[in-house]
């Protein structure tokens, strides 16, 4: 579904990402863990194509398309997901309306029909449960005055809406509490299908307690330094970062 | 609004046809003469041209103002032409008789004027250049005791509430154009509400600009008797043209006991190119005056328009526990200027006034709020309220704010909030990331932003409201 081969890219002159590679296949889960600074919001955020961001070398291939020469919202027509790290607020809003708007614009993409506005709250409700919420988030301006958790439970739910193909999670389990982690875990476990994959950008191992990845990338200095299973994370938890490095030095 | 905004970014200026029609126009140039001429022209009865002539003496005295903050070339007065009106029978009876050109452009303008397929719920009051041409729903609104009618008719028909009522807000020597205007003036509406009457449509006046090298002057005149109700409508635009054309219009409101008055502009006269070649200069003044005790007054205004906007909708707030309202966006692309806000003059005890403004500067806009709160000795327990944002799209463009508040009581309550914003790189590449496009993005952000104000609009007016600013802001984003 998605390979990327040896890809460097640079923010305001600076190289962050330098040489990465990885291969996702429908169905998957991958963790991309990591100290700061590694580069792992990059990774999303390059992948989401935001402009700030330009790519020098390597390349991206998502369903054998050029991932990279694509615009951001075709790529997210296309499927591709990504939840950030820090929601932008859109004031004046609504979140139902927000929500119609990127439904219809993907399914215009894909030459269906766009949703009026009752048929589409009818297939909100259940997805709204999931995520725990009651509608009177719907008609509260998008991520304007929510609470860093809400933000990211939030993200979750135009996920959930949108069911993309792909959906990259930026650190979406930072500044979550314990009861709200396990919501937005158990709903991206539920989300998983054999057609689609995720790739969970974490700091933390905790959230991986909850969905239990495939595989797990650690992601140092703008290079993938080491690969596993979920145990990898498991170790990396009691170990810290400094092990790998100290091993990717050595190597 | 997906496909919605969209597709109509797309467009050009889309009013910007001239109807083929044949017109009387009288010679530019600006004197006594011409004024009695004019005065002539439209029937009027002594006092009025009596008035014209005293307002052009002491505009003659006068000097065009420079302190807004906007620039451009001299005007000259006397390449004006001061009269336009379309070649028609003297006296049309019924739809029937005016001249089917005049009822195909407004159709072209959404606004259809024949008996099948008048808008439903508004009454109109359609203005061509120097005249009048068809008011719908007249009868309708006679059997409730209100007048709706061209402010010439008025003169006629209704001599003793124009008498009393015309200059009393905004007074002939007001200001350089209203001084113009008051001497020039050829059409416009009026509008009375008799006691305890809530009008049951929205009046509206539409004012279209057709002939070159023409000004227009229109006078509205809106008088809400006690405890009546009435909303008002104004929509303009005008053809495209390579010269500056001036509107120089006034606008009095007049609200006596409980009466309320909700008056909501579109403006959408020709902007110009984008180098600013043409484009209307729109030299407004808009006054209301809370005459009577808990009367209010509200405008909304979206100013989309114009090469240059130069207005401030006010209100005297005389009546006790008067509320005055102001509600305003203004949107500036290319090279388009506006210098607007409002003036809340609280004179009475208790008297409320809100201020929305909202500015958004694309391109080279440039986009000024300008606000006086005047707190009078005597208006005990006063408070206002206001609030200016503005937003900037793209590094050359400006917003500029200039509020001045005058207290003289210190029982008043004043708030005042600012605050001025760039669309993002991140606001838009969110949207993006959801799968909007750049166009849909802008236009999500900017609708968001104006909802304080769409949502004081009547109905059908916020969803033009919003159509027009997807067009104003095309090609604003890349």
């Amino acid at each position: 579904m998605l390979e990327i081969k040896n890809l460097h890219a640079s923010v305001e002159g600076r190289e962050i990402l330098r040489g990465v590679d990885l291969t996702v296949r429908a169905g998957e889960v991958h963790a991309i863990m990591g100290p700061n600074g590694s580069g792992k919001s990059t990774l999303a955020q390059v992948l989401g194509g935001h402009p700030a961001y330009t790519v020098a070398e390597g390349s991206v291939l998502f369903e054998g398309k050029d991932l990279l020469a694509m615009k951001p919202e075709d790529r997210a027509r296309e499927g591709v997901f990504v939840a950030f790290q820090y929601p932008v607020a859109i004031r004046g809003i609504t979140n139902a309306y927000f929500l119609r708007s990127a439904v219809n614009a993907i399914r215009k993409h894909r030459g269906e029909e766009e949703l009026g506005p009752v048929e589409f709250m009818d297939r909100l409700e259940d997805k709204l449960q999931v995520i725990g919420w009651d509608s009177s988030y719907l008609s509260r301006p998008v991520n304007d005055g929510f609470s860093g958790g809400e933000k990211k439970r939030n993200e979750i739910l135009q996920m959930a809406v949108l069911e993309p193909k792909l959906a990259i999670l930026d650190e979406t389990d930072s500044g979550l509490d314990i009861d709200a982690l396990k919501t937005v875990a158990h709903t991206v476990d539920k989300l998983r299908r054999p057609d689609n994959a995720t790739v969970l950008v974490t700091h933390y191992y905790r959230i991986l307690t909850h969905i239990a990845p495939d595989f797990v990338h650690v992601l140092s200095d703008g290079r993938i330094v080491k690969s596993g299973g979920k145990d990898l994370a498991l170790e990396l938890e009691e170990k810290g970062y400094d092990w790998i490095r100290e091993g990717a030095a050595v190597a | 609004m997906s496909s919605g905004i969209e597709a109509q970014v797309l467009q050009p200026y889309k009013y910007g046809f001239v109807t083929d029609i044949e017109s009387e126009v009288v010679p530019p140039g600006l004197s006594e003469d011409v004024v009695r001429l004019l005065s002539h022209k439209k029937g009027e009865p002594e006092w009025m041209c009596e008035w014209r002539l005293r307002a052009y003496r002491n505009w003659l005295k006068m000097s065009e103002p420079h302190w807004a903050n906007v620039r451009y070339g001299p005007i000259n007065y006397q390449g004006i032409s001061y009269y336009a009106a379309p070649k028609q029978r003297p006296q049309v009876e019924s739809l029937e008789q005016v001249d089917p050109k005049l009822l195909e452009t407004f159709e072209k303008l959404g606004i259809p004027l024949g008996e099948q397929k008048r808008l439903a719920g508004v009454a109109v009051d359609a203005v061509f250049d120097s005249v009048s041409v068809a008011t719908t729903f007249r009868e309708e609104l006679g059997k409730l005791g209100i007048v709706f009618c061209s402010i010439s008719e008025a003169i006629r028909e209704h001599p003793q509430l124009v008498q009393k009522y015309l200059g009393s807000v905004v007074p002939y020597n007001d200001n350089f154009f209203a001084a113009l205007n008051s001497a020039v003036f050829t059409d416009g509406s009026f509008a009375y509400v008799p006691k305890g009457v809530r009008c049951p449509l929205e009046l509206s006046t539409y004012f279209r600009i057709n002939a070159s090298s023409t000004g227009q002057f229109e006078r509205t005149l809106v008088i809400a008797d006690e405890g009546s109700y009435v909303s008002y409508l104004e929509g303009c635009s005008a053809p495209v043209r390579d010269e500056n054309q001036l509107h120089a219009a006034v606008v009095e409101l007049v609200a006596l006991d409980n009466a309320t008055i909700k008056y909501s502009t579109i403006q959408n006269w020709y902007p110009g190119d984008e180098e600013g070649r043409g484009g209307i200069y729109n030299f407004v003044t808009k006054r209301g005056k809370c005459l009577g005790k808990d009367s209010k007054i509200s405008w909304t205004q979206v100013e989309t328009g114009s090469a240059i906007t130069w207005k401030y909708p006010g209100c005297i707030l005389q009546g006790d526990n008067s509320i005055g309202e102001f509600y305003s966006v203004a949107v500036t692309n290319q090279r388009q200027q506006a210098d607007t806000g409002t003036k809340m003059i609280h004179i009475g005890k208790n008297t409320r006034s809100t201020i929305v403004s909202k500015g958004i500067s694309a391109g080279r806009g440039q986009n000024t709020y300008r606000g006086l709160v005047k707190i009078l000795k005597g208006a005990e327990h006063a408070r206002n309220y206001s609030q200016c944002d503005s937003m900037l799209i793209g590094d050359q463009c400006g917003a500029h704010t200039f509020p001045y508040i005058d207290v003289r009581n210190s029982t008043a309550i004043m708030e005042h909030e600012a605050s001025t914003s760039k669309i993002g790189e991140d606001q838009i590449f969110y949207c993006k990331q959801r799968g909007l496009s750049a166009e849909d993005a802008v236009g999500m952000i900017v609708n968001g932003f104006c909802r304080e104000v769409f949502k004081e609009l009547p109905m059908e007016f916020a969803v033009e409201a919003q159509r027009l600013l997807g067009i104003s802001l095309e090609g604003s984003v890349g």
